[in-house]
């Protein structure tokens, strides 16, 4: 596991060494061999998500029902979906979501993963505790969070009350309840960004450090100008998949947020409305147009990502 | 070139076997079946509730003895999943040969024919639907044929913990009791120093709005499914006595009861009354801590006495690989015999009339005669084809109306506009 993800940290530079290896002309026979092994993954690739993607575009053009039956009804779809009040209400939950989820699950990743870089005792058991989460399935977190949310009988408000502070509506107030969500979220994130983190931090030479301790810089200087500089490779791998990751939130809100509850609009996420149309309402066309317009937008994300990288990733 | 021309062999040759295994396997799949009907025959039986499962278990044992033949599996869904893994399989063919069905999709299921119409096997049988409500016949009759033998049937009524009346010096609810009764005693009974509410007033519809409606003298659904009922005052009526108990603080609010069910409040001895199917008897009856101080009473009248009605049904998929040994399993199923297992666990209201008084033996000490009791003046729970369609409508306007955020009046007449709608689409 730990190795995996070092190297999907370092892609970027796995990348270039490809390409100077095409440069280099190569026997048929390498070819061969090369995409006999790929062939597994292209094959699992084509038939679970190309295959089904183009299948969802075609289903976006037709009113797709319970039980299969369609006819194709061009892009009224669409056009519904520009009017639809719940699709924006969806969308503006879902940036919200991501816009503060990602940075602060980003951060506190960073400063954990350089904390637990350090010699200190029981390192290992921090690292095992941090990382918990992301082996947990999200089911139970969501189950054992619900009850520490609980209004009348939830620790966190047993707590704040010992304080003297007012019980709050964790997940049943509109306005609160998106950041309790997130905040789970954040929560069962950071053990799985901090891993590939470390991974970072331990790749950069200590080379760097020895020199800028000679030069006089402290820790907190050696910190911003060397460790994360030569981590932004890592940071921006970090960023793309955890933006995917947020705009694709679903199971904690599906878990956590019942369907009468008054919070229900204010974080309701653009997959869980596509799992209602889908499942619930039977209306899998329009479904399928929720999920295209969400393909979209991620694309879009994810390439304004990749021409920004060039202006603050240090290869 | 060459590299290409080796790999466009390779994937064709790959892909070909594929598909050659892929005949293969469905040949043999098909002989076995052939073979299968000589030999035994395994069907598979989907059901949702876990506290029937053992019962559902014990009758596929006792249909086994009878017939060698005939596997029976039972397959256990909650109920949240049920409806959307039946609908994948249906998409797959891959349908559970016999399953249970609810009013609100059996329309909607019936017209995907999906299921096996039974008119003719119930004829040839000579089965007398007369030993079942006439209202459940109905409710699983589309376009005259019927799709489905009635299971059960659930109604709703009003649960009390005698300690908490006890100890407020109230006395406990009657057969005559009226809304008003009901409104005055939660006020008394409500003591928010020890977290102690009267009542629970939930967003619910059979357990609560789909009974105050009618009782009203206001309705759902017209009986020719053509028009909503929400825009009459009487239905509104049914609407603000919810609320109304909210207002009071003799209910948890909207938003509590979001953090914690009812039935868990109810439980947990932090409500003196709470209104539930009866399906919840066996969750009520065998929990250590209540079941010596509950007991239950048929819910108070407003203007009228009315109950609604809701009852499964045993189904087969059309589909099936074997639809003789399926219809001899769900008529099992629907006999005398199965239903006295079923009366004597307990767990639930079988459909076979006369089995009743077995059934309310089966629960001594408890008052469950009222759930039969509301049998007399019960009407079928609301449904068309669409049924989900406007049950999506009714969840959003009604959440904004149990947070104060919506008046009662000007959501129900929302819904009524958005549920015409949705019923004039039906028909085409």
């Amino acid at each position: 596991m730990y190795l995996k993800l070092k190297e999907r940290a370092n892609i970027p530079k796995l990348e270039k060494s490809k390409k100077y290896n095409t440069m280099k002309s190569k026997k048929i026979n390498d070819y061969f061999w090369g995409y006999l092994m790929i062939l597994p993954t292209v094959g699992g690739l084509t038939i679970f998500y190309i295959y089904p993607f183009f299948k969802t575009l075609f289903y976006s053009f037709t009113d797709l029902g319970t039980f299969g039956e369609y006819s194709i009804v061009g892009i009224s779809n669409y056009i519904r979906l520009f009017s639809d009040t719940e699709v924006w209400m969806s969308l503006k939950n879902t940036l919200m979501f991501t816009i503060i989820s990602v940075p602060i699950s980003i951060f506190l990743s960073i400063v954990v993963a350089t904390l637990l870089n350090s010699k200190i005792k029981g390192l290992t058991i921090y690292r095992t505790l941090y990382f918990l989460p992301a082996v947990t399935m999200p089911a139970a977190i969501a189950m054992v969070w619900k009850w520490l949310y609980n209004y009348d009988y939830g620790l966190i408000n047993y707590i704040l009350s010992k304080f003297g502070i007012e019980k709050i509506y964790w997940v049943s107030d509109p306005k609160i309840a998106l950041y309790s969500i997130i905040a789970i979220s954040v929560w069962s994130s950071v053990g799985y960004n901090m891993v590939i983190f470390l991974a970072g931090i331990q790749n950069i030479s200590s080379t760097y450090y020895e020199a800028a301790a000679i030069d006089g810089a402290n820790s907190i200087n050696q910190f911003f100008k060397i460790t994360i500089p030569l981590l932004t490779p890592t940071i921006f791998f970090v960023m793309v998949m955890s933006l995917i990751g947020a705009f694709q939130v679903f199971d904690y809100i599906f878990m956590i947020i019942g369907t009468s509850n008054p919070a229900l609009k204010n974080t309701q996420s653009v997959v869980y409305l596509f799992y209602r149309s889908a499942f619930e309402l039977g209306e899998k066309g329009y479904a399928s147009a929720i999920a295209i317009m969400l393909f979209v937008i991620i694309m879009l994300i994810t390439i304004v990502q990749l021409k920004l990288q060039k202006k603050w990733v240090n290869y | 070139m060459k590299s290409k021309k080796i790999l466009y062999l390779l994937l064709v040759l790959i892909l070909l076997s594929t598909f050659l295994s892929g005949c293969r396997t469905k040949d043999t799949s098909s002989d076995q079946s052939q073979k299968d009907k000589n030999k035994i025959a395994t069907l598979s039986y989907a059901v949702w509730d876990k506290n029937q499962e053992p019962v559902m278990r014990k009758l596929a044992e006792e249909f086994e003895k009878t017939h060698p033949n005939v596997k029976i599996k039972v397959q256990l869904t909650p109920f949240r999943q049920y409806w959307t893994k039946l609908e994948t399989e249906a998409n797959g063919e891959n349908v559970p040969d016999v399953f249970w069905i609810q009013g609100p999709r059996f329309q909607k299921y019936a017209k995907a024919k999906l299921l096996m119409p039974l008119t003719d096997r119930i004829k040839k049988d000579n089965i007398d639907l007369n030993n079942y409500p006439q209202s459940l016949i109905d409710l699983y009759t589309y376009k005259n044929d019927i799709y489905a033998i009635p299971k059960d049937w659930d109604t709703t009524a009003l649960w009390y913990n005698k300690k908490i009346f006890d100890d407020a010096k109230v006395p406990y609810p009657t057969d005559s009791w009226t809304w008003d009764d009901l409104r005055a005693a939660a006020k008394k009974l409500t003591d928010k120093s020890k977290g102690i509410y009267g009542i629970a007033a939930p967003q619910e519809d059979q357990q609560g709005y789909y009974n105050t409606i009618p009782q009203c003298g206001g309705f759902i659904i017209s009986e020719d499914g053509t028009t909503s009922g929400y825009d009459k005052p009487e239905s509104i009526e049914g609407i603000k006595c919810w609320i109304d108990l909210i207002k009071d603080g003799s209910s948890p609010t909207s938003k509590q009861l979001a953090d914690t069910q009812p039935s868990n409040l109810f439980e947990s001895g932090k409500l003196a009354m709470v209104f539930q199917g009866s399906w919840m008897i066996p969750e009520f009856t065998k929990n250590e801590y209540l079941k010596d101080k509950v007991d239950l009473v048929v819910m108070p009248k407003i203007k009228k006495r009315v109950a609604v009605i809701h009852g499964l049904g045993n189904a087969i998929y059309s589909k099936t690989k074997h639809p003789d040994e399926a219809w001899e399993f769900v008529k099992y199923l629907g006999s005398k015999e199965a239903n006295e297992i079923v009366a004597k666990s307990g767990v639930v209201i079988p459909a076979y009339k006369s089995v009743l008084q077995i059934f309310i033996d089966a629960n001594k000490g408890y008052n469950v005669k009222a759930y039969v009791d509301e049998l007399e003046y019960s009407y079928m729970y609301p449904h068309s084809v669409d049924t989900a369609k406007w049950n999506q409508i009714e969840l959003k306007y009604f959440t904004q109306v149990w947070n104060f955020q919506m008046s009662p009046e000007d959501a129900c007449k929302k819904i009524a506009e958005e549920m015409n709608e949705v019923l004039r689409n039906e028909k085409k």
